[in-house]
């Protein structure tokens, strides 16, 4: 176990030191939203429910699935989702 | 907090031979009774039956009664320190402990050891760990599950390299490079105007990876890219190629190793690479200038990370430094709003008259060959070149008043349209003249390169040279 790392900020510091969270869009207006699956159990429930909320607003959807919840995303799939979507909810628990 | 005691305090290690030697004394000083504390520096072994020795493995003892040598006796009243000596002088130590007769068997002086205190790269991290580093920029905790390197990268504050992360005791080594005050403000850096302190430039240049003796160079590259001649900000807005080329001279750029032989303009050489990149990352972090905001660059070029190299001076030639009125023997940084290298192969003029003409037709090239008077150039040399020259006794001002005779042309080939190319001077400012390529001053003449290969470079600067852009400018590198 080592410390925990400190730097000093090499900036003017005229922004917060806790990194900004990315700007949220301001609507779904022609945006295509992604919906990944982890594969963790009803994900797919909760999924089907939000595509259709969606659907009745005309947003369009991609859906995804992480072979499994266990490990982290593969690198081609998170390549896709970035290349086709400009939004992404992911269903997390059970 | 650390609270000195009363009476006597002995900082020794166990590594040290002197400390040895005085060891067998340590109960004789106990004995003494004004009470006796023994700093152990590495080995609990050593003074293990003297009451009062204490293990010392933080160093804070050592670090807060700022010992340098061990051993070393402090006699300390109502906590105050009072007298100290240090390594083994048996007056001293009979005087300050008043034990008459201590150590009469031992010879009468020995030098001590160095303090594990000051170890290299120990002192600045007791300093960080005892908080007394006085550095004032924002510390930021990064988490514990984040790799430094990607968390900087995250943070938006590399170039696209990984950079070092900038621990404090890492910022505390690089400002031992320079006798500077780290709150001392050098200027405002463009785009955002931020003040920008000795501090903030060590911090940049620990990410770029300098070594503190470079701080010197990195400090004056930043006050030149400062000075309001050169142009910074617009330099940096540009959508064209340029940016910042940083050509070091005198017995600084030696001392630190830069390079100004074989592959001078390329990469390899830790100094050329990082004081280059130190001013880049000091234009990023500090300055807020960064590609795709405020710098518009269409193209950029490779020398937008990192493009600095020493002149090869030899005693021929005048070194740009001197050209640009400085004594020889000083040690300054010239800035010039470069693009990248366009080399110039001629491996048959033998004479000065063919080498010149082949420069001259060569650096018609710069921004196109149809504009004059936009673009500055510099010319960098190569050993082999310049000995075509000088074997010829042709010094570096000769050299520029023949390319300056070879660069005019009738305006009427610059116009317009002529040569069926658009691009080109109005007419009202062409015809019927005779049009320099450069502006005065505008052709800078540097000796670089390997000594094998009939070859020089061309450096073409920003097109908006001179006052409505930037002029190159010279600054002295400090001690």
């Amino acid at each position: 176990m080592t410390d925990a790392t400190v730097v000093l900020d090499p900036t003017a510091e005229r922004s917060p030191a806790e990194r900004a969270r990315l700007a949220r869009p301001p609507s779904l207006d022609g945006r295509t939203v992604g919906l990944l699956d982890i594969s963790k159990p009803r994900g797919d429930v909760f999924l089907d429910r939000l595509e259709a909320l969606l659907a009745d607003r005309g947003v369009s959807v991609q859906r995804y699935r992480k072979p499994t919840f266990t490990r982290i995303a593969p690198t081609e799939l998170k390549q896709q989702i970035s290349d086709e979507c400009d939004v992404v909810v992911e269903g997390l628990a059970d | 907090m650390f609270d000195m005691p009363d009476g006597l305090i002995v900082v020794a290690k166990r590594d040290c031979p002197t400390c040895a030697l005085i060891e067998p004394l340590l109960n004789d000083l106990r004995r003494a009774g004004d009470g006796l504390t023994v700093y152990v520096q590495d080995d609990p072994a050593y003074a293990a039956d003297v009451s009062g020795a204490v293990l010392d493995d933080t160093l804070e003892a050592s670090y807060r009664l700022n010992i340098e040598i061990v051993p070393t006796l402090i006699r300390v009243e109502n906590g105050h320190e009072v007298e100290r000596t240090y390594g083994w002088h048996r007056g001293d130590w009979q005087r300050i402990s008043g034990v008459e007769s201590l150590g009469a068997e031992l010879p009468e002086m020995r030098p001590g050891c160095g303090s594990k205190s000051l170890d290299p790269g120990v002192a600045e991290e007791l300093a960080v760990r005892f908080g007394g580093d006085n550095l004032k920029s924002r510390r930021v905790e990064l988490g514990e599950a984040e790799d430094a390197i990607e968390a900087l990268y995250d943070r938006g504050w590399t170039d696209g390299l990984p950079v070092v992360p900038p621990t404090p005791a890492r910022v505390l080594r690089m400002l031992q490079g320079t006798p500077r005050s780290p709150d001392e403000v050098l200027g405002n850096v463009p785009p955002d105007l931020a003040p920008c302190t000795v501090e903030k430039v060590a911090v940049n240049a620990v990410m770029a990876g300098c070594k503190p003796e470079y701080m010197p160079l990195v400090l004056a590259a930043v006050e030149a890219a400062l000075i309001d001649e050169f142009g910074m900000h617009g330099l940096l807005c540009t959508t064209m190629f340029a940016g910042p080329v940083v050509v070091a001279n005198g017995p600084a750029a030696r001392a630190v190793g830069m390079n100004s032989g074989i592959n001078a303009l390329g990469q390899g050489n830790r100094a050329n690479a990082t004081i280059g990149r130190a001013l880049q990352l000091v234009i990023r972090n500090v300055g807020g200038g960064r590609p795709g905001e405020i710098d518009r660059s269409a193209l950029g070029n490779p020398g937008k990370y990192t493009f600095c190299f020493a002149e090869a001076e030899d005693s021929d030639w005048e070194p740009l430094s001197v050209e640009r009125g400085f004594s020889r023997g000083t040690s300054t940084v010239t800035l010039f709003p470069g693009e990248g290298v366009q080399g110039i192969v001629d491996q048959k003029s033998r004479t000065p008259e063919s080498l010149a003409r082949s420069f001259a037709a060569s650096l018609l090239a710069v921004d196109n060959v149809k504009m004059a008077m936009a673009g500055d150039a510099m010319l960098v040399v190569s050993p082999e070149h310049s000995r075509v020259f000088t074997e010829a006794g042709w010094s570096k001002a000769r050299l520029r008043e023949e390319l300056e005779r070879l660069l005019e042309r009738p305006g009427e080939e610059l116009i317009a349209g002529a040569g069926g190319i658009a691009e080109g001077l109005p007419e009202s400012l062409a015809a019927g003249k005779t049009i320099p390529k450069f502006r005065p001053e505008g052709l800078l003449i540097v000796r670089a390169g390997g000594t094998a290969g009939l070859f020089s470079a061309i450096i073409a600067g920003w097109a908006a040279s001179g006052p409505v852009g930037s002029t190159p400018v010279t600054k002295e590198v400090d001690a």
